[in-house]
């Protein structure tokens, strides 16, 4: 069995295997029209009339210090929305744990099926697990400073939470193959790199250069693993 | 506010309607919203769906009652639906799998202090410490493959922290069931209370086996399957304390009587303004079909509905608070017991060689799931990375590692 890619089998879920069917299926469709006419747009008003009588997904708590203001050294935040920087802030924390953990099963796929030529070694993922558990353990420090609880999911942590389901999912299933698991961490990757770059710009905004600065190298090693794992997607197609 | 159940009307059966839209109406947030908001919804499906269960079977052995339950069901089923709709999307099963946890600890604790039966306070304080032992595997799992702190949901009204273990909750069924309340001279309250539980502990069971199967991890698939275990033991367990003697209409009445007082519960403590409205209505809904029920019994059985319902006065409302003093008294105090036919023994004085012995080792013989994603584990804010210095995975221990 090929550990970089899928190989020829029984896969039944196209109409070319079961032609004789297919056309019989497709023959009802005559037979029996649609009852209504219109189209997928009556979902999207449905979509449209829902998103304006729904309440946010949640909120950010006030700072713990209870006197009102996230602050740094005595300083509050500056910029329009010190709230949105800790949403952030708390967001890239909870993606950075999970991320940990992302890269703990990886580790698994890689102890169980092995690597692949121009694939990661151990040693390589065992340090992307490091970096994604410095930062988390970085942000929980800087929240803190900032007047923030680092234990709270924000809003923006909790949807990114929901959107990065999937690629766990991918990456603990037992049947996916190394390559495949990758390609849920070029995903993660991908965002990871954009919400570093974002975070630093809010930091700057927000007139915390020093926190910028930290930001900044964070994004440079999150450049680091999504190069790695571009190359090492690439390299399992014969790229 | 005051319920009598024997002469509040409710609503009636015919003005008890819905709309599609009603059924998906905006849910709570599972970030800003009260934790016992989400217990209430889940459990009020529970007791919901317990509703239909019944409803269904007995449809199966009384023809005569059948479109009288079908009428009733349908006006449940909506309303099941409508609670368990309340739910929101961004709440993934296994943080609803922690929701259904905390209803677990919290009501059966709450159940437990009140309950006037000596024997079955104790069934409840021995269901409870297992669940309590969930709760800890799950937030384990939950932190361990996901990287997520289950506190986030139990908004440290709940303790995490090991329980009687789940490995050793095991047991052959000749060890599940228990003594029932006696019909005739058990007070309404028991009879509330042995409903609700079994409602709960069904739901849960059927939730886990739902859900299980969707989730990928290999061990957090295990543990799904071997707590869904211990859950179709719970349900064993609660519906055996209740008296099988009752007649089916009797059961229906007590039916209906509890979720009025879930409803009245959920009226007297739902912080969420919306959803207490929800509450509100279907405490009258429930009345409605409570004295639908009640003039069914007294019609077929010829009897007073007051010989079931006492004397209409509602006791007082489960208390939807901590219980972690309780909790954790009864965790010192009853940690070791298992049971050995009806009766809770010291886990170390049961039979050799026992039936549940030989089934608990049959089942973990090739390991067991419960043990292994919690090895070790200590619940900290944030998770237990949070008290790791930056460090390196854990190396596997397999043999035979193929190598680059």
């Amino acid at each position: 069995m090929s550990n970089t890619h899928a190989e020829l089998g029984m896969n039944r879920t196209g109409v070319a295997t079961s032609p004789l069917l297919t056309k019989d299926m497709i023959k009802g469709t005559s037979e029996f029209p649609p009852p209504a006419m219109g189209d997928e747009r009556a979902i999207a008003d449905e979509r449209v009339r829902y998103a304006r009588g729904s309440d946010p997904v949640g909120s950010v708590p006030p700072p713990v210090t209870g006197k009102g203001m996230f602050k740094t050294a005595g300083t509050a935040l500056k910029g329009e929305s010190p709230t949105q920087l800790i949403d952030k802030l708390g967001e890239r924390l909870a993606f950075e744990r999970t991320g940990t953990r992302l890269y703990e099963a990886l580790l698994s796929k890689y102890d169980a099926l092995g690597g692949f030529p121009g694939g990661p070694s151990r040693d390589d993922i065992q340090q992307i697990v490091a970096d994604e558990h410095s930062h988390f353990a970085m942000l929980t420090e800087v929240l803190t400073q900032l007047g923030a609880d680092p234990t709270v999911q924000t809003p923006s942590a909790d949807l990114q939470a929901t959107m990065s389901k999937g690629l766990l999912e991918v990456i603990t299933d037992p049947r996916t193959t190394l390559p495949q698991s990758l390609e849920a961490a070029l995903v993660a990757e991908l965002s990871d790199n954009d919400c570093w770059l974002a975070l630093q710009e809010l930091a700057m905004n927000a007139g915390e250069q020093q926190l910028a600065q930290r930001f900044g190298e964070a994004l440079a090693t999150e450049e680091t693993h999504l190069a790695s794992v571009r190359g090492w997607i690439a390299a399992s197609q014969g790229r | 506010m005051t319920i009598d159940l024997l002469r509040d009307k409710g609503t009636s059966l015919d003005n008890q309607r819905f709309t599609w839209k009603e059924l998906a109406q905006p849910t709570y947030s599972k970030l800003d919203d009260d934790a016992f908001t989400r217990v209430r919804v889940i459990l009020m499906n529970g007791i919901e769906n317990e509703a239909l269960r019944f409803g269904h079977a007995c449809a199966r052995m009384n023809r005569e009652l059948q479109l009288h339950l079908a009428r009733v069901r349908r006006i449940e089923q909506h309303q099941a639906t409508l609670v368990n709709w309340l739910n929101p999307p961004d709440q993934s099963p296994l943080e609803t799998t922690i929701g259904y946890e905390q209803v677990a600890i919290e009501v059966t604790a709450a159940i437990a202090l009140k309950e006037p039966n000596p024997y079955l306070a104790q069934v409840y304080r021995f269901g409870l410490l297992e669940d309590f032992d969930h709760m800890y595997r799950y937030s384990a799992l939950m932190d361990r493959v996901e990287g997520k702190d289950a506190n986030n949901l139990l908004q440290s009204y709940t303790d995490i922290l090991p329980g009687r273990p789940t490995a050793v909750e095991h047991r052959d069924p000749c060890d599940e069931l228990r003594i029932p309340y006696d019909r005739a001279t058990a007070q309404l309250i028991t009879k509330l209370h042995a409903n609700t539980l079994m409602a709960g502990e069904h739901q849960t069971h059927d939730y886990y086996m739902n859900i299980g199967p969707t989730y990928p991890d290999p061990t957090g698939r295990q543990l799904y399957a071997e707590i869904a275990s211990i859950e179709e033991q719970h349900v064993t367990q609660y519906e055996s304390i209740i008296d099988a003697s009752e007649s089916w209409l009797e059961k229906w009445l007590l039916h209906e009587a509890t979720e009025v007082y879930n409803y009245y519960s959920c009226v007297q403590s739902e912080s969420n303004r919306r959803i207490k409205a929800v509450w509100e209505r279907f405490l009258d809904y429930e009345l409605g079909q409570l004295r639908y029920v009640a003039d069914l019994f007294e019609m077929f059985e010829k009897r007073d509905a007051a010989e079931v319902l006492g004397d209409g006065k509602l006791p007082a409302p489960i208390e939807y608070v901590s219980h972690r003093d309780f909790v954790r008294e009864t965790l010192r105090n009853e940690v070791h017991l298992t049971a050995v036919g009806t009766e809770f023994v010291p886990f170390d004085s049961q039979p050799e060689g026992s039936l549940s012995q030989s089934y608990r080792e049959q089942m973990n013989a090739e390991g067991s799931p419960s043990e292994r994603v919690a090895r070790g584990y200590s619940w900290a804010p944030g998770g237990e990375l949070s008290q790791q210095k930056p460090r390196t995975a854990p190396q596997a221990v397999l043999p035979n590692q193929p190598s680059n």
